[in-house]
């Protein structure tokens, strides 16, 4: 089992998931990751899609693992890791599908997803989760370490195995198609305040 | 006529190399005021939380071991010349550019920038070039204003050629469509830069200007200033919270700035700045 639900309601993970760990994981969920997640952006999405459309093998098995769309800063001397916090997720939205037919499980970044990376987490049994946007340097506190796997010749954006240790994270798009954001901005949204257009009519 | 004062392009070097090392790490006094206040007026318990994490996440990069945020930003740099300074030993770019290849390599800053846009995306791995805006102005000296400005919230930034008929009503529906549209990815609460007015080019440089002023420093036209006040009241009734978890702190200022444009013209843009808002100035 690779769910572990803690004394204060907080759930731990740790990579590999399978469907049924992943229907644990609910919206609004406060996760800790443990244990490997690899960072890739960008530039590493691009370069793994292109592998798989011509055939050729990609730096990791995503079947159960995480992705963490993170570009760290270099570290200082004796450090892991520099600053790690997560990036703008939707710029994945094109790429992700297809890692998801893959087996990958858990993604976790910043920021909202599109339709069809929803619809895709319903289809394959996985989960979205953010972390603390802008918070890299809390974030580098709960990374154990770090090793390049490959295309280091992209600098921040190369991919990266992570060994990391209570990443808090919250779970943003869960498998039922829920979404976190919208149920959570809803009832703090003051109509008397705004034009017509930006009313949501759900505070009394 | 002025005397001629000589500025040694390596003092440029280095302002900007200082201002790159330290903004990245010691988040400006305004900013932390403006985040604190926030906390204490934000009602939303997970709102509340997040502001506190933000303000721990402030005082740890403040120790000077890990950037406030991994992405160290685009490097902005807004550099005002006085029309008596001759700059001598280099080129003025070269200069700036070279602060900042040594400013982020020496602060383990992570280089963020590729030389092009579409063809090969090929990392320049020291965060050249900086994006440079240049004023000839009265006087001898020389005013360095730097900001690592972030990409998650630049790329939510929106610019429109509005109709004169549009008018005040209009503007403010565009720029509550933006901070609405923005959402989580822009980092909030964040500073909202509006300019309006100008033409097209002008008015992106307004409303990145507009981030530059000190954290909720009203305009000086008591016009605007209403207009910001309202504007800070609108976006913060959406909702939006920190984060974007729900809450009433989703902008910690709105700036505004304006000027003269065409008859047919209502440009607008709004520049969105995240919650890490580094930048800071020197004078020469």
């Amino acid at each position: 089992m690779s769910v572990e639900l803690l004394p204060d309601g907080r759930k731990r993970i740790r990579a590999p998931l399978s469907d049924e760990d992943v229907r644990q994981l609910r919206v609004g969920d406060v996760v800790l990751v443990s244990g490997i997640v690899y960072a890739a952006r960008d530039a590493a999405h691009k370069r793994i899609i292109e592998l798989l459309d011509a055939g050729e093998p990609i730096p990791f098995d995503p079947a159960g693992q995480i992705v963490y769309y993170v570009g760290p800063t270099p570290e200082r001397p004796g450090h892991v890791i520099g600053s790690a916090g997560p990036t703008t997720a939707s710029r994945m939205d094109r790429y992700t599908p297809r890692l998801l037919e893959l087996g990958l499980k858990g993604l976790i970044g910043k920021g909202g997803r599109g339709p069809t990376v929803r619809e895709a987490l319903k289809r394959h049994t996985a989960v979205y989760m953010a972390a603390l946007g802008g918070g890299g340097a809390l974030a580098a506190l709960q990374i154990r370490g770090q090793r390049v796997i490959a295309f280091e010749d992209l600098g921040p954006e190369a991919v990266r195995e992570l060994e990391v240790e209570d990443l808090p994270v919250w779970v943003v798009n869960d498998c039922e198609g829920r979404d976190f954001y919208e149920q959570a901005v809803a009832p703090w949204r003051r109509d008397e305040l705004l034009p017509e257009e930006f009313r949501l009519g759900t505070r009394p | 006529m002025g005397q001629v004062r000589e500025v040694d392009a390596a003092e440029i070097t280095r302002a900007v190399r200082e201002l790159c090392m330290e903004i990245n790490y010691k988040v400006p006094e305004d900013m932390v005021a403006a985040i604190k206040r926030a906390r204490e007026k934000e009602e939303s318990p997970i709102g509340r939380q997040i502001l506190d994490l933000l303000i721990r996440n402030q005082e740890l990069a403040a120790e000077g071991e890990y950037p406030y945020c991994q992405d160290t930003g685009y490097t902005v740099v807004f550099i005002d010349v006085g029309q008596d300074v001759h700059i001598v030993g280099g080129d003025l770019t070269d200069a700036i550019n070279e602060g900042v290849r040594s400013g982020y390599r020496d602060a383990y800053l992570r280089a963020s920038i590729v030389a092009d846009p579409v063809f090969e995306r090929r990392n320049t791995g020291d965060n050249t070039p900086a994006f440079i805006h240049t004023r000839i102005v009265p006087g001898d000296q020389i005013r360095i204003q730097v900001d690592a400005k972030g990409g998650g919230s630049e790329n939510k930034g929106r610019h429109a050629m509005l109709k004169p008929s549009d008018g005040l009503e209009g503007v403010k529906r565009f720029v509550l469509r933006t901070v609405e549209e923005a959402g989580p990815d822009a980092c909030p609460p964040g500073i909202i830069g509006v300019g309006i007015g100008g033409n097209f080019e002008y008015v992106a440089i307004l409303a990145k200007r507009a981030l530059m002023r000190k954290v909720g420093q009203p305009h000086p036209d008591p016009r605007v200033a209403e207009l910001e006040a309202e504007l800070f009241e609108k976006c913060n009734a959406l909702g939006i919270g920190p984060q974007s978890l729900g809450g009433t702190q989703t902008v910690l200022a709105v700036h505004v700035e304006t000027m003269a444009t065409h008859i047919a013209s209502l440009p607008v843009a709004v520049n969105i700045e995240c919650h890490a808002h580094r930048t800071g100035t020197r004078v020469i």
